[in-house]
């Protein structure tokens, strides 16, 4: 468990892994897990990913 | 319990019918209309054609029972409420007649003298948000009006937080034509209503006396006609007194309504509906709202979305039923709306 670095909503670990982007359940913002162990995540990079591959 | 409802004819009338035909707590006992007695409910309201047996019964035939609601037109129970008071254990007025506490306020915004300012001070105003035990002791409870209730949900936060300036707030409101009622007048029309962008009040609308009262902020209010049947939008312009970032803006709403089952915040990254949008809350009891920072005006833009007919009145009105009666506040009001619509 950890908090959105935009609106600061909990954001569940669940059974996310080390890069993985997801949504936050609040403000919608993409977020990519940082660190599985303990939980962390960062505001996904808009611009550097692949998106698809 | 047994409930009846006087003056069902009206959209308002309808969508209470259409909320108490289906609430697994409520036996309808009588609906009234005189211009319509003897019809089937279904005449006024298609969408409750075989759902029910009843017919509308003369005001002049109404019998005691549990709760009432009243869904009269404005200035109609204002004399009578005594006289209904003694009929039903509690009372649910959707009109505007025991909105405001101020006797006065009733001559400024509506241009009558309150005969029963006695009755004010004894009435919860009937928005769960701000007065949830309150509504829950009542004998008589008012319902809010449509656009103070969309204003006063936005506004809240921010007023509670004291982070905006309380004499400099502009809530610019746009609604759909039911707003208007079933006889809206000329204005109403469909040539004349389409296709409408209408600034029908500039200023000196009845609802910023409610949300006034309700926020303790000095408001200036717009009201808009705009091409929709249900539906109120406010977007609300506030300026800040106070240093405050997106996370306070987060911070103080997460606070004031994580916890409301039908106030959900809408300020989302992507997607199309980003901020409250009315739209898709047709038909529920929802009330979205969200917000957004201004740095260059130092302006908190906030907004709020709902369907007139239904958090804007029935629905607000069955959920203080509910907080009255003892059942759970959500209880024939838990769904969610149509997409796309």
């Amino acid at each position: 468990m950890t908090q959105c670095p935009e609106c600061e909503a909990v954001v569940q670990k669940g059974d996310k892994i080390e890069g993985e982007i997801f949504s936050c359940p609040e403000c919608g913002v993409e977020l990519e897990v940082t660190v599985a162990e303990p939980f962390a995540v960062a505001l996904a990079p808009q611009e550097a990913e692949d998106w698809g591959e | 319990m047994k409930v009846s409802v006087v003056g069902g004819s009206g959209y308002t009338g309808g969508e209470l019918l259409r909320l108490l035909v289906r609430h697994p707590k409520v036996e309808l006992e009588q609906v009234t209309s005189d211009s319509l007695a003897g019809k089937p409910l279904g005449r006024a309201h298609p969408n409750l054609r075989k759902v029910t047996d009843l017919t509308f019964t003369p005001h002049a035939e109404l019998e005691e029972t549990d709760l009432l609601f009243l869904a009269m037109p404005h200035g109609r129970s204002m004399e009578r409420m005594p006289e209904f008071l003694v009929r039903a254990a509690k009372v649910v007025d959707l009109s505007a007649d025991f909105r405001l506490r101020d006797p006065k306020a009733y001559e400024t915004y509506y241009g009558v003298k309150h005969p029963h300012p006695e009755l004010l001070a004894k009435t919860a105003y009937g928005l769960p948000e701000l007065h949830r035990e309150e509504i829950r002791n009542a004998t008589l409870v008012s319902g809010a009006g449509c656009i103070a209730t969309a204003s006063i949900l936005a506004l809240r936060p921010l007023a509670l937080a004291g982070a905006i300036d309380p004499a400099k707030v502009v809530v610019d409101a746009k609604s759909g034509s039911s707003a208007s009622g079933a006889d809206g007048g000329p204005a109403s029309v469909h040539a004349e209503r389409s296709g409408v962008m209408r600034l029908y009040s500039a200023e000196g609308h009845r609802h910023t006396a409610e949300i006034e009262q309700e926020t303790g902020l000095t408001v200036g209010l717009s009201c808009h006609a705009v091409e929709a049947v249900r539906g109120v939008l406010a977007t609300c312009h506030a300026f800040l007194n106070q240093p405050a970032t997106e996370k306070d803006l987060w911070r103080w709403y997460r606070d004031a309504y994580a916890k409301e089952p039908f106030v959900r915040l809408v300020k989302e990254a992507g997607g199309i509906y980003r901020l409250p949008e009315p739209k898709i809350l047709a038909g529920t009891n929802y009330c979205d709202v969200g917000f957004a920072l201004d740095g260059h005006a130092n302006r908190v833009v906030a907004v709020a979305a709902l369907d007139n007919l239904m958090k804007g009145a029935a629905g607000s009105a069955v959920q203080c039923m509910n907080l009255m009666s003892g059942y759970s506040e959500t209880l024939g009001l838990d769904f969610v709306g149509l997409h796309p619509i």
